[in-house]
């Protein structure tokens, strides 16, 4: 190999130009496409992006949040705020609306909202016509999300077929669909947790305070922390304790648990970040855990 | 390692690779040694690895289950599809394209490869070269990866016999010669017990040569070292007329990724199709102003005069023009259950443009493992064939040797919107 080398972009600069590259071929393929922003932290790179990609012009493109009605409400205050900062038009759909509608119907109360979510997602591509929503899923997040394309296709049923997806080569994006259809785009595929992390740093991108570290009362099951909260509260003979704690993910409330942290700047979280012995769903995600295969699943279902 | 050191620091870009192989030969666990000592895989991933291997009667943790994503892979312990893996070292970012190694799999080879630009080519140091071997490096030579690394590993199985690599090294020669690939070079290591792949070990000490992990952090980051012609296929027009801000009235923002070549303000530009030039009057990303923009960014070009311009054109420096075809010759790997129906009219994907394609000629299909032509009427899932194709409307090509960006295409199926196929303009 020879040592002349044509000058290159920094790892953080290629993966911010994929992810443009990919988000205007989304506005460029698809008539309708939604960004779907949720606050937690992979769609508020996602929301710079667009703006990098875009400005200064507006974004061809609405947001939207799936709102479980199970959300910390300090993350539900960031995204209306960030939105209105941004001037960009924010669509809110809720699971409580669907379950009036009759469409979902949890098993128990208390049920896990969090897969319902396909159900919301699904009725609002309908209502509005979408034909590509934009997602911040990773790669590197789990498992069946490792091989999924770029571009990934869903069919009428918003169901993903991981044996029988579109060949993806080079940057020949095929973000095609029939009518009632739907492409579900990710734009920040090839980043990592730390790629993230470093992208918010660079950036000096807000972000709830949820992910910063902060006292919250927790119980202690197995190894997971689990927040003590409305919708979660203690049970009897539960020991609550004041732990020190942050958000590596954000979700349903009643599915997402912080990690003892007092990492409270990005910085920290950085170093937290390049040394952590556990993956980022696996201390934090009581829905991946029900089985090896249970994302695949969530997925196939219509799931992000 | 302190949090410092593992965070790249000197920021020595990304690193896209391919490994080729199958299991037999190792490639997981490579993969796995190589998440493993760069400490990419955590602690909850290893426990899942270790019930999974007891479950199956391991007594070891089974690297390769790193590589299983889906259900059916799982259930079946094979790999079905291209999977995208993820490690940085103290300097650089690498992405691992891993696809199965079996013939019937030679789309997810294509696939894996088409943005990879350095491969590891994996050889069982018992085995020596196989079909297999010859069909990988003709794949990666056909794809363009400009860097190919023959990976001679197992020879933990082999005592680190040197005359045993050298042997396999001296025939691989032979073949590359013969093929007329440019950039190989060799390495022994056993994926199994970790030597030469981050640390050296002490039993091989008759191999000088930098580790698998040294040629990785040292290998250029870039598909090609030659200065490139400019190709900037426009994806979108930014023309916010509707803005409050009247400055932005008569703003026309030509938003593409600057897919070869490199660009500044003040340079002499043309636009395709319609062929009239202009100047680069700024150069921005998200609205901030920058001089130049090179290979691989996305940026907005603004241009001194008012053409008419809309996504499918290309911009490019008036003085190297690519030029404008309505017929390809294309080496194309069909990727389809379903096959080549020759009297068809498929869409290709050139850039950001979309034309309508028919397929005048099947020259031949060529046999991956022996390198012959045979003739054909047609083109099965996992076929290679050099295709003559003739096209509704122009595209603005370049040969993929000299330019892997402008002269790769893909075939689509409009009936399905399936992607069918992947060429390459010769």
């Amino acid at each position: 190999m020879t040592t002349l080398t044509q000058q290159t972009l920094s790892h953080l600069d290629w993966l911010e130009a994929e992810a443009i590259h990919i988000m205007r071929e989304v506005a460029g393929q698809c008539s309708s496409p939604v960004l779907l922003f949720s606050g937690g932290k992979d769609s508020v790179c996602m929301l710079r992006i667009a703006e990098k990609a875009f400005r200064p012009g507006r974004f061809p493109f609405p947001l939207m949040h799936i709102d479980t009605g199970h959300n910390y409400p300090e993350v539900i205050a960031f995204r209306d705020k960030r939105a209105a900062e941004l001037g960009e038009r924010l669509i809110v759909r809720s699971l409580e609306d669907s379950m009036a509608r009759g469409s979902i119907v949890l098993k128990h109360e208390h049920e896990s909202r969090n897969k319902h979510q396909s159900v919301t997602l699904l009725e609002a591509i309908e209502e509005f016509g979408f034909d590509a929503c934009i997602g911040g899923a990773r790669r590197d997040e789990e498992k069946a999300r490792a091989k999924e394309r770029i571009m990934s296709f869903r069919d009428e049923f918003g169901q993903w077929d991981p044996k029988n997806q579109r060949p993806e080569l080079w940057n020949l994006y095929n973000a095609r669909s029939h009518k009632g259809e739907n492409i579900r785009a990710f734009p920040i595929s090839n980043w990592t947790e730390l790629d993230v992390w470093q992208y918010i740093q660079r950036e000096q991108l807000e972000l709830p305070s949820i992910y910063f570290a902060h006292t919250r009362p927790v119980v202690r099951k197995g190894d997971l922390l689990m927040p003590v909260t409305d919708l979660t509260p203690a049970k009897p003979g539960d020991t609550i304790e004041e732990v020190m704690v942050r958000f590596r993910t954000v979700g349903d409330v009643s599915c997402t648990a912080p990690v003892a942290s007092d990492a409270d700047t990005v910085d920290k979280i950085l170093a937290e970040t390049a040394t952590t012995t556990i993956t980022e769903r696996g201390a934090t995600r009581m829905d991946d855990q029900t089985s090896e295969a249970s994302m695949e699943q969530r997925k196939k279902e219509g799931y992000f | 390692m302190s949090a410092l050191e593992h965070l790249p620091e000197i920021d020595n870009g990304l690193l896209r690779f391919l490994t080729c192989g199958s299991v037999d030969d190792g490639k997981s666990t490579l993969i796995g040694r190589l998440l493993f000592d760069s400490k990419t895989i955590l602690a909850d991933t290893l426990n899942a690895m270790e019930k999974t291997s007891a479950r199956r009667g391991m007594t070891a943790v089974d690297l390769s289950l790193l590589t299983d994503g889906l259900q059916a892979e799982r259930e079946q312990g094979i790999t079905i599809d291209v999977a995208y893996r993820y490690f940085s070292t103290g300097t650089r970012k690498y992405i691992i394209a891993d696809a199965p190694g079996h013939e019937q799999y030679t789309r997810n080879m294509v696939t894996a490869a088409s943005t990879a630009n350095l491969a590891i080519i994996l050889v069982d140091a018992r085995k020596g070269m196989l079909n297999q071997t010859r069909r990988h490096s003709t794949l990666a030579h056909l794809l363009g990866i400009p860097h190919l690394l023959v990976a001679i590993n197992k020879m933990d199985l082999v005592d680190y016999d040197q005359a045993t690599y050298e042997n396999i090294k001296a025939e691989y020669l032979k073949f590359a010669h013969k093929m007329g690939l440019k950039d190989v070079r060799f390495i022994p290591l056993s994926a199994l017990s970790g030597d030469m792949v981050v640390e050296r070990g002490e039993r091989m000490p008759w191999y000088e040569g930098p580790t698998l992990i040294n040629i990785l952090e040292t290998a250029p980051a870039a598909h090609t070292e030659r200065p490139e012609a400019f190709r900037f296929p426009v994806q979108f027009v930014c023309r916010p007329q509707d803005s409050a801000n009247p400055e932005l009235h008569d703003y026309r923002g030509f938003m593409g990724r600057v897919e070869s070549g490199e660009i500044a303000v003040g340079d002499a530009v043309t636009v395709l199709p319609n062929g009239l030039s202009s100047r680069v009057k700024a150069i921005e990303i998200g609205g901030q102003k920058i001089e130049r923009a090179i290979h691989e960014q996305s940026v907005t070009l603004l241009l001194d005069d008012e053409i008419d311009t809309s996504r499918g054109d290309m911009i490019v420096k008036s003085a190297e023009a690519p030029e404008a075809v309505k017929q390809i010759d294309a080496n194309v790997c069909w990727m389809s259950e379903t096959p080549m129906s020759p009297a068809r009219t498929y869409l290709i994907r050139h850039t950001s443009r979309e034309v309508k394609a028919k397929i005048a000629k099947i020259d031949y299909r060529l046999d991956i493992n022996t390198m012959e032509h045979e003739p054909v009427d047609t083109l099965a899932m996992n076929d290679i064939a050099r295709l003559t194709l003739k096209l509704a409307q122009p595209i603005f090509a370049d040969p993929y040797r000299s330019n892997r960006a402008t002269g790769a295409f893909i075939i689509i199926d409009e009936s399905t919107n399936n992607t069918v196929g992947a060429g390459m303009i010769v």
